[in-house]
C-alpha cells in the first residue's frame, strides 16, 4: 500500500476580530514535525503566516498550537502522528487572545504567573553561602515534580476552568507557585499562599486533569494545585491566614 | 469563584454529610425492610431528639454545601459575579435551609 505523499493542513488565519481555516497542501517527510510543516507553508506558500517559535527542540515553550482540537507543542509533535484521513487542523491556543494567525498574546498568562506569586523571594544574597538542600528531602522532591515547566501554555489552553472563569490563575501559574512554596530558600510563602487563596485561586480547580493529560513535559499541575489547596486550608485552620 | 474559606466550608460540610447520607440510607432501608408505613415512621421520629439532631445537622450541611456548589456553577456558566453572586449564594442557602428545616419539623416536631 503506497503512503500518502501530501497532507492537507487546515490552518487558522485571522486576528482578534475573527478568521477561519485555510487549506494548504504540504508534502509529508520523515521525522517532520507540525512546526516544520507550518514553517514550510510560511517559506513556500504564505509568507504572511504568523506563528511563534524559537528553539525547535522542546525547551523554550513558544511553539504551542491547537492541533486537531488539542493543545500541543508543535516542535515535538510529528505530523504523521496527527494526520487523520490526510488532514490536520492547526489553530491558535485557546483561552488566550489571538494576535494574528497562530500567534497568541501571552500577557494574561504571564500576568497571572505574577499574581500567583511566581517571583522567587530571596532570603540570602550572593555573598551568603549556597543553601544546602538535600535532593531527597520531601520539599525538594515536591518542588522537583513541577519544576520542569517551560510555560508553553498548553495546560492553560486545555483548562476548562480558565475557559469558564477568566479570573482563574490557571495550572501553570499555580504549579509555579507550588514549586516556590516548597523551595526552602524562598521567603515569600505567606504572601504567596494568600495570593493563591483568593477568588481566582487554586480552590477553583475542578481537578478535570486536562493539564496533566496534555502537559508535554508530563508534569501534573493538578497535583501541585491539590498541594496548594491543602497548604492554604491548613494555614487557615492554624490561624496563619 | 471561591476562595479558601468557602472551599473549607464546602469540604467540611461534605465531611459531615458523608456519614449522614449513609445513615439516612440505612434508615430508609430499615423502614422499607420492616414494612413500616408513613404513620408508623412518624410515630418513631416525632419527639425524637436524636432524629431532630440528625436531620437538623443534615439540613444545615446540605444548605452550606449546595449553596457553594451552585455558586460555582452559576459563576462559571451564567457569569454571575460580585454582589449578585454573593446574593445568589446566600439566597440559595436560605431557601435550602428553610425548606429543609420545615421538612425536619414536620418529621420530628
Amino acid at each position: 500500500m503506497s503512503q500518502a505523499k501530501e497532507a492537507d493542513l487546515h490552518v487558522w488565519r485571522g486576528d482578534g476580530n475573527g478568521g477561519g481555516l485555510v487549506r494548504y497542501a504540504v508534502p509529508l517527510r520523515d521525522s517532520q514535525t507540525v512546526l516544520d510543516a507550518v514553517t514550510w507553508i510560511q517559506r513556500r506558500l504564505e509568507p504572511g503566516l504568523s506563528f511563534r517559535f524559537a528553539c525547535r527542540v522542546g525547551m523554550c515553550g513558544t511553539c504551542a498550537m491547537t492541533v486537531n482540537g488539542k493543545p500541543r507543542w508543535t516542535c515535538r509533535t510529528r505530523l504523521k502522528d496527527v494526520v487523520e484521513n490526510g488532514r490536520v487542523v492547526i489553530a491558535p491556543l485557546e483561552n488566550l487572545p489571538v494576535i494574528k494567525d497562530l500567534a497568541c498574546d501571552f500577557s494574561s498568562f504571564f500576568g497571572k504567573w505574577g499574581k500567583a506569586g511566581g517571583r522567587f523571594a530571596a532570603t540570602a544574597t550572593r555573598l551568603d553561602a549556597v543553601a544546602a538542600i538535600r535532593p531527597d528531602s520531601r520539599r525538594r522532591r515536591l518542588a522537583d515534580a513541577g519544576i520542569e515547566c517551560i510555560n508553553c501554555g498548553v495546560c492553560y489552553s486545555a483548562c476548562d476552568v480558565v475557559r469558564w472563569n477568566p479570573a482563574y490563575l490557571g495550572p501553570a501559574a499555580l504549579n509555579r507557585s507550588w514549586t516556590l512554596v516548597n523551595d526552602e530558600r524562598d521567603g515569600g510563602r505567606e504572601k504567596r499562599l494568600r495570593a493563591v487563596a483568593g477568588a481566582g485561586g487554586c480552590h477553583n480547580c475542578h481537578s478535570h486533569q486536562g493539564c496533566a493529560t496534555l502537559c508535554p513535559n508530563e508534569l501534573n499541575p493538578t497535583l501541585s494545585i491539590a498541594g496548594l489547596k491543602r497548604a492554604t486550608a491548613l494555614a487557615v485552620l492554624k490561624g496563619e491566614m | 469563584m471561591i476562595g479558601v474559606r468557602l472551599y473549607l466550608a464546602q469540604r467540611l460540610s461534605a465531611l459531615i454529610l458523608a456519614p449522614l447520607v449513609a445513615g439516612h440510607l440505612a434508615v430508609i432501608f430499615y423502614a422499607v425492610q420492616g414494612g413500616l408505613d408513613g404513620a408508623e415512621i412518624l410515630s418513631r421520629t416525632q419527639g425524637s431528639v436524636g432524629f431532630g439532631l440528625f436531620y437538623g445537622l443534615f439540613v444545615i450541611a446540605v444548605s452550606v454545601h449546595g449553596a457553594i456548589g451552585l455558586r460555582v456553577v452559576v459563576h462559571e456558566h451564567l457569569k454571575l459575579a460580585g454582589r449578585t453572586l454573593d446574593g445568589f449564594t446566600l439566597a440559595t442557602g436560605a431557601v435550602l435551609l428553610g425548606l429543609g428545616l420545615r421538612a425536619c419539623v414536620a418529621v420530628v416536631g
